[in-house]
């Protein structure tokens, strides 16, 4: 119907034309905006779709879509693109945004306001997944930003302010450590582009570091932190993480789940298409470093989870928990020492499919289980595990797909949850033994937490907390959402072809670019490796 | 030897050509001549005389936008690069700060008929006043001798005092006249110490030749223990006192809060901008003085560069950090104007750096170009983005009577286009894409980067200003949060505004700052275009 550059186009503006419309819609005609915006989403996720269909993944490589100049006289090109492990990821967002503008229902104030930045936000997200230039990549990233602040800074919960400001601190902290690397590497690439002036194209940076000669080790070690912790904190990873509980439990249910279904996986996304690609040799010195950071994410969410009482902050630290398991994935890249080799790159690429994986699954999963928190806290306004109990009698409807959804959550074989956390474990035990069974034992604590949850909250004899009077069953629209949560559920619990299709080629052409990059940039002389034994 | 006829001749001829060329400021004085006259004659009483300056000011962005545009085009590039025998400079980087003020001037005045500040009564005092200022800045920006420096300053100064008190019931208001005039008269003197320092040296005012006398008189070799070579420095260090007292630069920036507290918002957001920017444009120009053969000169310039870099580090965190406690907003946008002229002197200090760096040659020019295009850009976004803010600021004034930040809760509401103006103002004064501050912000940053090769200090102020960017959030998101987190108070004064004309001008302003984010290129070029003839067409 249209060619993929229209249909990617279409994908990142579609929504903004529909907020810029909405302007002119009357305040009072919010039935009729709901229904606007909803369109506008459905008709974004349809197009990722239908581009999910004209992707051909012959060599797994990028399939450049437009490159327009835009900057001329500093590089910068609209230079937007994609391959399996974007798209993925495009369709995911289409898929939550979607979900999550039917979740919005509920929200009665300000509503205008609240969809056009609904709106805003997915056009920044979409172009994150879209840009191959650094800079471009850089202004989606940002813009993306602005709206959300204000989503959890009108609509959010009590102590909506503080949460909003520490997101806002955060990701700009992050985001201006990720412009120094950016400047770094356009510095350096003065003298490759051949016209003196630096490169911002992504592929062609990634290219040159596959090279190994373009890039020091020094810069390659110096953008690789910088760009980790810009990337780590929307992760967000263990030492970074602190701002993610108070934002997920202040925004509203819908935010919430935008927040969890497809912000943070533009970290673990970042890490993959920039922070790795761009600086071989720096990620390959950190991996013993970041597998730690993960297995640390892992239990020490898990461990956090187990403590909560408050339904919502639990489902934030288990979110904590489970990208710990994409980080893992990622960086277990073991290398012989005296090759320089990767050892084991078959492991080492299934760590990173897990992740991948795993990205999507929890994206699914994630953005389930704050739903299932919302259709409680809409009804009895409190979110106290312990003042739970007893809804499958009452709502028998939603405790059956709550528990399908938390345990996807759980990762029960069958369920999408599964296959990532199988993968990465696996492949970290060719990593470190010890890491993998620490990262093992998340898998128990994970089960621990989530059961013990629907224990306190959907079994038991009866509910005892306030407002017991306005428990009713879900309604249509509800339930229209659980279905749509559930079903992906299984069919990538059961078929995870669903994404392996898309991201195994693209993958393996990483994991092959990244060793030859390893491998081609010069050492220090005397250089320790950090790479365990 | 001249003999007195030839020599007349040649004044003569210098100055027909270079009356032609300053035209502009010659309406703008025109402008001042008729509007006194409406104070005087009561015949002409009855013109409205905020028309009478907005044709000028018309007249003078007219002009000079012609007179860019052919400079700026190769082919047609004008040979006269000095007006009247070498006392102003007559070129691309001079006119395009000539066209950026007056087209600051056009913006400035039609606030004021909005808001009225001046009343009718008052008016052609405080037009005069204004456009005065204005001429003074253009001075400034295109200064080429030492004594133009100085009148260009004073030109400057002396109405800016005047319409900082100009509200004259205000006690405010008059402390902080006298506050500004007190300080401004004591840099003014120092900096005055300086340029006879330097002139007497010299033997010449003329900033090109500087440098070459310069070279002369340095003591070879003997570094900076040499009394001659530390009277230069001593001399460039006074200058820049007076050019730091202008650029409300750390430890120089005293007055600034005061002073914007003070005045109307009107006139703070005029002082601002424009003051900055021909004290800019003259900082660049004195900097770019140093350039020359000699390496002692330029190693003089160098350390200037690196201290400049220390300063800009120091008022951007300064500013910042002072910013976060206040709950005017007057005040508030005053220690943010500081921090980004911190930001601003970054690029200078980054300019000299590379340009007077050891290993400097051809390279350098071309490095340092980034420099003078970031400066630009940035003060070129800075015009809409702070006048956006200040006149936001005057115009919910002129209606809730308030300038605190508190009695601004809840205005998104109520007041949508202003607050959404205020929206794009503060995210661009954060420095967020795809806002034009962010572009601003990043060719700074890059220049500041290209110098961290050369020196390690300037790694120092590059971190400086990552961080301070974040810093910034802080106190800018509280304006936002008060207008749409908060709710408003019940039986707080109603805020209404129909879309015309005060919506059409806020957003005139204000989109103009997305505009340059999102589509920066051509301006970008243009200042690339600029920078290069100013670093290489000499």
């Amino acid at each position: 119907m249209f060619s993929p550059e229209v249909l990617s186009n279409l994908i990142i503006f579609v929504p903004t034309i529909f907020a810029f419309l909405l302007i002119f819609a009357d305040k009072t005609a919010v039935e009729f905006m709901r229904v606007w915006t909803l369109v506008g989403t459905a008709i974004t996720f349809a197009l990722s779709v239908a581009l999910l269909g004209t992707y051909a993944p012959a060599d797994g490589g990028i399939q450049q879509v437009v490159a327009k100049e835009w900057i001329s006289s500093w590089n910068i090109y609209y230079r937007i693109g994609y391959d399996g492990i974007s798209l993925t990821l495009v369709v995911l967002t289409g898929f939550v945004f979607l979900i999550s503008m039917l979740a919005s229902w509920g929200i009665e104030k300000h509503v205008k306001g609240y969809l056009i930045l609904f709106l805003i936000l997915e056009t920044g997200v979409m172009g994150v997944f879209f840009a191959l230039d650094f800079f471009l990549f850089y202004v989606f990233w940002e813009v993306m930003l602005l709206p959300m602040y204000f989503l959890i800074g009108i609509w959010g919960g009590p102590r909506r302010e503080y949460a909003a400001i520490k997101f806002f601190l955060y990701t700009l902290a992050g985001g201006v450590l990720m412009l120094i690397a950016m400047l770094m590497y356009f510095f350096a690439s003065a003298s490759h582009t051949g016209n003196g002036v630096g490169s911002f194209n992504l592929l062609e940076l990634a290219k040159w570091a596959a090279q190994g000669n373009v890039f020091s080790p020094g810069l390659q070690v110096a953008g690789f932190i910088l760009l980790f912790i810009g990337f780590a904190i929307k992760v967000p990873t263990f030492p970074f993480h602190t701002w993610l509980p108070d934002a997920h439990v202040e925004a509203p249910t819908p935010i919430s789940m935008i927040l969890a279904g497809v912000l943070l996986k533009l970290g673990g996304y970042g890490i993959i298409r920039i922070a790795y690609p761009l600086c071989p040799y720096g990620a390959q010195y950190a991996s013993y470093a970041l597998v730690a950071i993960g297995v640390v994410s892992i239990v020490y969410g898990a461990f956090a989870a187990l403590a909560q009482t408050d339904f919502k902050r639990m489902v934030a630290y288990s979110s904590v928990s489970h990208m710990g398991y994409v980080l893992l994935g990622i960086a277990v890249w073991k290398i012989n020492e005296v090759t320089g080799a990767a050892e084991g790159a078959n492991y080492w690429l299934m760590g990173m499919s897990g992740a991948m994986f795993q990205m999507i699954a929890h994206g699914v999963s994630s953005p389930g289980m704050f739903f299932c928190v919302g259709v409680i806290y809409d009804r009895v306004h409190h979110r106290d595990l312990n003042q739970f109990g007893g809804l499958a009698g009452l709502m028998p409807r939603y405790s059956g797909m709550a528990a399908v959804i938390f345990f996807a959550g759980l990762g029960l074989p069958g369920l999408c949850g599964f296959i990532g956390e199988v993968f990465v474990v696996l492949s970290a035990w060719n990593f470190s033994k010890t890491l993998a069974i620490v990262s093992a034992s998340g898998v128990i604590l994970t089960a621990g937490y989530i059961l013990w949850a629907l224990q306190r909250v959907y079994l038991g004899p009866a509910y005892k907390g306030p407002h017991p009077e306005a428990i009713t069953p879900m309604n249509s629209r509800e339930q229209a959402i659980g279905w749509a949560l559930i079903v992906p559920c299984f069919a990538l619990g059961v078929y995870p072809n669903f994404v392996f299709d898309y991201t195994d080629k693209p993958m393996a052409k990483l994991v092959r670019s990244l060793d030859e990059g390893y491998q081609n940039t010069p050492k220090p002389h005397g250089d320790v490796q950090t790479t365990q034994k | 030897m001249h003999d007195i006829g030839s020599l007349v001749d040649q004044l003569v001829e210098s100055t027909k050509t270079s009356v032609g060329l300053f035209v502009p400021e010659l309406v703008l004085s025109g402008t001042i001549v008729v509007l006194l006259l409406c104070r005087i004659l009561p015949l002409v009483w009855r013109v409205p005389t905020q028309w009478i300056a907005l044709l000028g000011a018309f007249t003078a962005f007219g002009w000079t936008l012609s007179q860019f545009d052919q400079l700026v085009t190769p082919s047609e590039a004008l040979q006269v690069k000095t007006l009247f025998t070498g006392l102003l400079k007559f070129d691309e980087f001079s006119t395009f700060f000539r066209m950026f003020l007056s087209l600051f001037l056009i913006l400035t005045i039609t606030l004021t008929v909005l808001t009225g500040i001046p009343d009718r009564e008052d008016a052609p005092d405080f037009y005069t006043l204004l456009i005065g200022a204005t001429i003074g800045m253009m001075i400034m920006a295109s200064a080429n001798h030492l004594l133009m420096v100085f009148i260009g300053v004073e030109m400057t100064s002396v109405p800016s005092y005047a319409m900082v008190g100009f509200m004259k019931g205000r006690r405010q208001s008059s402390e902080a006249a006298l506050k500004y005039v007190v300080y401004g008269a004591g840099a003014a003197g120092v900096m005055l110490y300086g340029i006879s320092l330097l002139a007497g040296l010299t033997g010449t005012g003329s900033l090109p030749e500087m440098a070459e006398r310069l070279s002369m008189i340095v003591a070879q070799g003997q570094g900076i223990s040499d009394p001659t070579n530390r009277t230069i420095v001593l001399a460039s260090l006074m200058v820049l006192v007076g050019l730091a007292f202008k650029l409300s630069v750390f430890p120089f920036h005293f007055w600034c809060p005061d002073a914007f507290e003070g005045a109307a918002a009107e006139v703070a957001g005029f002082l601002s901008v424009a003051s900055k920017a021909g004290a800019f444009a003259l900082l660049v120009r004195f900097g770019l003085a140093f350039s020359g053969q000699s390496k002692e000169v330029s190693s003089i310039a160098f350390a200037l560069g690196i201290g400049l870099g220390v300063l800009g580090a120091a008022t951007a965190t300064f500013g910042n950090l002072s910013a976060y406690g206040q709950s005017n907003m007057k005040r508030l946008l005053a220690y943010s104007t500081i921090a980004h002229a911190g930001y601003m002197l970054m690029s200078v200090s980054a300019l000299l750096v590379l340009r007077f760096s050891k290993q400097a040659g051809a390279e350098a020019d071309v490095a340092s170009l980034s420099c003078i295009e970031g400066l630009m850009y940035y003060l070129f976004v800075y015009l809409f983005m702070n006048l956006g803010a200040f006149a936001i600021v005057a115009l919910i004034r002129n209606q809730i009577f308030s300038e605190e930040l508190d009695d601004y809760n809840g205005l998104g509401t109520q007041c949508p286009v202003l607050c959404f103006g205020m929206t794009i103002c503060v995210f661009s004064l954060i420095g967020l894409p795809p806002m034009g501050g962010f572009f601003a912000k990043f060719a700074i940053f890059y220049s500041v980067f290209k110098a961290t090769s050369v020196h390690w200090v300037m790694w120092l102020v590059l971190a400086a200003g990552a961080i301070n960017t974040v810093f910034s959030l802080f106190y800018y998101i509280r304006i936002l949060k008060a207008m749409y987190v908060k709710p408003r108070p019940d039986g707080a004064r109603k805020v209404t505004y129909d879309l015309m004309p005060v919506g059409l001008f806020v957003l005139m302003v204000c989109l103009p700052v997305l505009g340059l984010g999102l589509f920066p290129a051509r301006f970008s070029e243009t200042f690339h275009h600029v920078a290069s003839l100013l670093l290489t067409g000499r």
